[in-house]
């Protein structure tokens, strides 16, 4: 059990250190550095900076030293938690994704929750009443699922939400607690717009997981050890609930490494077309106008968001899997 | 001989696929006495499994048991027609390893890898008396000692992959018979052993079957294993039976062409070196494309033209013993 652990902890390190090194090298791409960048947006606004001022700026961000140097001290603020300064926004980089990185987890870790509370019985239900009317239904329903693009099924939500309910939905806020400091009343107005976004962002998901559910349980129900459960005396569904379904829960739990990223990545275009304040959108401003250090931050985060969320699944699969506890399976 | 504990009357158990129907019982009776052991024998395919699933009524979907009965003495002496009973209803669920205890083939699957084996165990126990957790566990050990488990009381808390075969094998023993059952359905409980261990978990239920005085129905493709257990042999072939009766008579006086060549192939110490071991010839047919009239004409040694025609009837030609063949009937010309 620890040997796993550690190696999967060691693992986790590994990669992180490995994305840092791609997001610098991301940062480097673009010709010129920041000080080209600023110099021209200054001079755009009307004012110039001297060849000298330049350099002298140059020299106080340390861009005038080593890649090296320039790395590790990149590397040793980001530990710290200094992820520099945005130059377009004129604010720092962490204030700018601030509130947004924490309402993106939100709102991920919800359609997580949603996705699993909506995949597991459905799913469950799908294989044991196999080719039953029930089962045919969900079928239908998880493939046009799959079919329709999530932006498409926001833009209908939107639509209907506003002919039939008259409500607006989108954002995450009313304009009313939009710039307003955090508040229980805030909270609220938050937990009441959240519902929607998540639900939406949850379906894609839901789809593709009711369908894996259903083929793992499938395979685990035609297993002895069924058989020798139902041969105990014990009732159908006690059978089901605790043998097949532990089972089919393996690779269920593996999805949530893909989950994580995929719920702030995969919700881009959700996010722009719902005008929620998540990640998402930063993201592909920051590409578009090329925001490299507002950018390449948030890759950086998804990246560590991957590996924390693969290394959740990690610690899951041992705790449902004996056999990956006792270094069993590796 | 007393009345029988469990009897199967014209049992069938059909399969409804978009293919067709498969006929995986099609007609077998037979009975189970106290201390006796039955011996199920013949191919793979042949209905022995789903046998054994319909007298537990867990037959899977799209298998059904068509017609028959399946009359249980029960403790308390009534007797009742489980094909009656509702399928997951609390007189059926009592009757599954309160009654009848099953031994299924596959060791090595037949236990959840996610529990240990003591929570298993603990659960058969507990689903057919009042003990508490404590008191169940404390019987699990005893259990598990009876079959000969070095070391009960830590083995419990082991995870099936931790055991070898052998004893995955003695576990499911243990757990059929937690709940005192008087029926003991053993589905092929040592084919997937080495041979060793084979001998070894046969004494174990010969053992068992001794000090609780157990009726076994016990199902195998293995000769050798019915000549060391059985009292008494029912020979199936595609769901029928086509002969039963004591076990010496099975094997000293076999009537049925497909007994006579179930028992030419099994090799010999005795054979002359290098000679071919005997087959049956051809094989199992298709589930879908089956033969007409006696099933098994397409690969019989001594067909005759009315074979290919008419369904051979059972019928008595010794004590206790019958076989379906128009070798021993008389047909009108």
């Amino acid at each position: 059990m620890l040997p796993y652990l550690l190696r999967r902890l060691g693992l986790a390190v590994i990669t992180v250190w490995a994305i840092t090194v791609v997001t610098f090298i991301i940062l480097q791409l673009p010709p010129g550095d920041f000080v080209d960048a600023y110099v021209a947006q200054a001079s755009a606004m009307g004012t110039a900076i001297s060849a000298a001022e330049a350099d002298a700026l140059r020299h106080a961000y340390g861009l005038d030293q080593s890649l090296w140097v320039q790395y590790y001290k990149w590397l040793s603020h980001i530990v710290h938690g200094e992820f520099g300064q945005s130059f377009e926004y004129g604010r720092p980089v962490t204030e700018v994704i601030g509130d947004r990185l924490w309402l993106t987890i939100l709102l991920s870790i919800g359609a997580i929750i949603v996705t699993w509370g909506l995949a597991l019985p459905i799913g469950i239900y799908s294989a044991v009443r196999q080719y039953s009317i029930g089962d045919y239904i969900f079928t239908f329903i998880g493939f046009v699922g799959l079919a329709v693009p999530n932006f498409l099924l926001a833009l209908i939500v939107m639509y209907v939400g506003l002919r039939v309910f008259n409500v607006s939905v989108g954002g995450l806020f009313s304009s009313d607690f939009q710039l307003a400091p955090w508040s229980w009343a805030k909270v609220w107005d938050l937990a009441q717009h959240l519902p929607v976004p998540m639900l939406i962002l949850a379906l894609a998901g839901t789809a593709q997981l009711v369908r894996i559910m259903r083929a793992n349980l499938l395979d685990e129900l035609r297993r002895p050890y069924v058989v020798t459960a139902r041969a105990r005396g014990l009732a159908e569904r006690r059978v089901i609930l605790k043998y097949p379904v532990r089972a089919a829960l393996n690779p269920f739990a593996s999805t949530i490494g893909y989950l994580l990223p995929y719920t702030v990545s995969g919700s881009v275009i959700i996010s722009v077309v719902l005008s929620l304040p998540t990640v998402g959108p930063l993201l592909l401003h920051s590409l578009i106008s090329q925001v490299m250090l507002l950018g390449s931050t948030i890759i950086l985060m998804l990246g560590v968001l991957t590996v924390f969320g693969t290394l959740l699944s990690d610690l899951l699969l041992m705790w449902i899997d004996p056999r990956i506890r006792l270094g069993q399976l590796k | 001989m007393a009345d029988p504990i469990l009897s199967v009357r014209n049992l069938h158990t059909h399969f409804f696929a978009d293919e067709g129907v498969v006929r995986a019982v099609d007609g077998t009776s037979f009975d189970l006495h106290s201390g006796r052991t039955l011996g199920i024998v013949g191919e793979s395919g042949c209905g022995k499994s789903v046998t054994a699933k319909s007298i537990l009524r867990i037959v899977e979907r799209p298998g059904r048991i068509v017609s028959g009965e399946i009359l249980l003495r029960r403790k308390n002496g009534s007797v009742v027609d489980l094909v009656t009973l509702p399928t997951d209803g609390v007189e059926m669920r009592g009757i599954r390893g309160g009654n009848i205890g099953l031994v299924f083939q596959e060791p090595m699957s037949s236990l959840s890898a996610f529990h240990t084996i003591g929570n298993q165990l603990i659960e058969a126990i507990r689903l057919h008396s009042r003990l508490t957790k404590p008191a169940a566990r404390a019987r699990a050990v005893e259990l598990l000692a009876m079959v000969g488990i070095p070391r009960p009381s830590q083995r419990i808390d082991s995870y099936s992959f931790e055991l070898s075969g052998g004893l995955r094998q003695r576990v499911m023993i243990a757990m059929a018979l937690a709940a005192e059952p008087r029926v003991l359905i053993a589905d092929e409980p040592t084919t997937a052993l080495d041979v060793t261990t084979q001998a070894q978990i046969l004494e174990l239920i010969r053992r068992l079957q001794q000090e609780r005085d157990l009726a076994v129905m016990l199902i195998t493709h293995d000769m050798g294993v019915i000549a060391e257990m059985a009292d008494d042999v029912v020979v199936m072939y595609l769901g029928k039976e086509v002969e039963k009766g004591p076990v010496d008579a099975i094997f000293h006086a076999p009537r049925h062409p497909y007994t006579k060549s179930l028992l030419r192939s099994i090799p010999s110490v005795l054979a002359e070196p290098r000679s071919r071991l005997a087959t049956i010839t051809g094989s199992i047919p298709h589930p879908f494309a089956r033969p007409g009239g006696c099933p098994f004409h397409p690969r019989c040694p001594d067909r005759m033209s009315v074979c290919e025609t008419s369904v051979p009837q059972e019928i008595v030609i010794g004590e206790n013993h019958a076989t379906a063949c128009h070798l021993y009937t008389r047909v009108p010309a």
